[in-house]
């Protein structure tokens, strides 16, 4: 690099790091970060505001995923949650690992097959497998109730991010083919997605060997 | 066509319901903010592609000052002995209920791609997941009977819960678009590719992985920090001086960056945002039980392009 680098714009990166750290309500620290990479980089408050007004108009499919909370509320309402814990406290062999490990299984293979919205935190986590969960290990305190629900969505993400890349059509595979080509290099989807899988293997081998660590530890059955 | 406008449009209709319910709802001294707050986001789904940019700029500051002030919680709800008194009245047929979502994403993702002048073929998940809602809500109403606004009264109370953790992963993608504007990226992978000692393959593996990691902790998006990482070091150094397997470097390169997304409340709507939904009391309580699996599959991502791409 000949030119001098500027620093300065990796002042959002440290407003984000204090902010997060001092606990500030985050919508205020992003927002700020912003404000203090934009003015690093020498745009005008008025080309900030519209810089991210643009960005936030053009991510608006980010938070339709909301439009689910009236079924699941819906659904809630007549003991969805309830029944969830019924079947699973009259399965005998349903224990907090091997639920959570088959659902991991299942995210990881129908991730793989391209199906990564068929589940999720908001439509499948906290109407169904968060309760499983917590009929299946039966927590004795608080504070292991909410790890044992912190760990169903821990495993909906790892079931996700280590099951999709064996996809070939899904977005990161795309973006590393552009940006591969872009700089010269050619490269197949499938050429991508077959080196997905040593890593999803050893994803499934170390989360599921978490679940039972933590169940034979932590759990009285 | 049926594509993000119609989707744009459910959305913005349910959102301005939460808004109208929030407003009325007595139980809720911060009723007001709330109401504000939801209303904006229906006004930004609803209008959003006629405000202009600085309009929808104005829009995100009136969203930040309102979340800054402090949303309230709606009230009301059904009690624990209602709720089990229903689930032994329905039974299991609930789940089939549950599972309207998911199979009509499944039916949908599969059936659309032959119908591209039906529906747009890049947002069939979106307009997948809208039809889902509308059929899971239709049948649910003719099944289950309940009060004609009950879905919507509970859904404004789940959104409550969720609060401002709602739009914080669409400010995420806004603030990755501001910090490309200002050439974050170029800075960071310029300052990472400077501190690799000359000559070692090993450190320049471990620099790469561990960066695209550190960098996806940094901006919630292992999207953003693989172009810079692979510009910085995968590409000059890993690909073109060691002449390692430019499919394995970019693909496990792209996986050490997810095992970042699992570490950080930058990912907000894989980290934060459950914690949200399912009532924890620690905001990072996801990020702590990711920890675990992320540290030593980094580990092992870095040994792969190690061992596979050399």
């Amino acid at each position: 690099m000949t030119e001098a680098v500027n620093l300065w714009v990796l002042s959002g990166i440290a407003v984000m790091i204090a902010g997060f750290a001092l606990r500030f309500n985050p919508l205020l620290v992003v927002a700020a970060a912003a404000g203090a990479t934009g003015l690093a980089a020498g745009l005008d408050p008025v080309a900030i505001v519209s810089a991210f007004g643009k960005a936030f108009n053009d991510t608006r499919y980010v938070s339709v995923v909301w439009i689910v909370l009236p079924v699941i509320a819906l659904l809630e309402r007549h003991g969805l949650q309830e029944r969830a814990r019924v079947l699973i406290e009259d399965m005998k062999g349903a224990t907090f690992a091997r639920l959570l490990t088959g659902y991991l299984l299942l995210r990881q293979i129908t991730a793989a097959l391209g199906l990564t919205s068929i589940a999720g935190h908001a439509q499948t986590v906290r109407p169904l497998v968060a309760p499983m969960a917590e009929a299946a290990a039966d927590p004795q305190d608080e504070a292991t109730r909410e790890e044992v629900k912190a760990l169903a969505a821990a495993t909906d993400n790892v079931g996700l991010f280590f099951g999709e890349d064996v996809f070939i059509a899904i977005g990161s595979i795309l973006l590393m083919k552009g940006f591969m080509a872009q700089q010269g290099i050619e490269l197949a989807p499938f050429e991508l997605s077959v080196w997905a899988i040593p890593t999803a293997l050893f994803a499934f081998a170390i989360h599921a060997f978490r679940l039972w660590r933590f169940q034979r530890r932590r759990l009285t059955r | 066509m049926i594509g993000l406008e119609q989707v744009y449009l459910v959305a913005g209709l349910c959102f301005a319901a939460f808004a109208l319910l929030s407003a009325r709802d007595g139980g809720n001294p911060r009723r007001w903010l709330n109401a504000a707050f939801w209303g904006l986001l229906a006004l930004s789904m609803l209008a959003g592609d006629r405000l202009g940019d600085f309009g929808n700029g104005l829009l995100v500051l009136a969203l930040v000052a309102i979340a800054a002030l402090g949303l309230g919680r709606g009230s009301g709800g059904a009690s624990v002995e209602e709720r089990s008194a229903e689930a032994a009245r329905h039974g299991n047929r609930l789940f089939l209920l549950a599972l309207v979502i998911p199979l009509t994403a499944l039916a949908g993702t599969l059936a659309f791609k032959h119908l591209p002048a039906l529906v747009d073929a890049k947002q069939v998940t979106l307009v997948s997941l809208s039809l889902g809602v509308l059929l899971a809500l239709g049948v649910g109403m003719v099944w289950l009977r309940p009060r004609t606004l009950a879905p919507l009264e509970d859904g404004r109370r789940l959104m409550d819960a969720v609060g401002w953790a709602a739009i914080l992963p669409q400010m995420l993608a806004s603030l990755g678009a501001v910090f490309a504007l200002a050439g974050v990226g170029e800075v960071v992978g310029g300052l990472m590719s400077g501190v690799i000692p000359e000559g070692s393959l090993l450190a320049a593996v471990i620099a790469y992985g561990l960066g695209m990691a550190l960098f996806t902790m940094v901006m919630g998006n292992a999207f953003a920090a693989f172009p810079v990482m692979t510009a910085a070091i995968g590409l000059p150094l890993l690909i073109h001086q060691y002449h390692g397997n430019p499919a394995v470097v970019a693909a496990i390169g792209m996986l050490a960056g997810f095992c970042g997304t699992l570490m950080t409340p930058m990912a907000a709507n894989f980290n934060v945002v459950p914690a949200a939904l399912l009532d924890l009391k620690d905001r990072n309580a996801v990020v702590k039980a990711q920890i675990g699996t992320a540290l030593p599959l980094l580990v092992v991502n870095i040994a792969l392009i190690w061992f596979l791409a050399f």
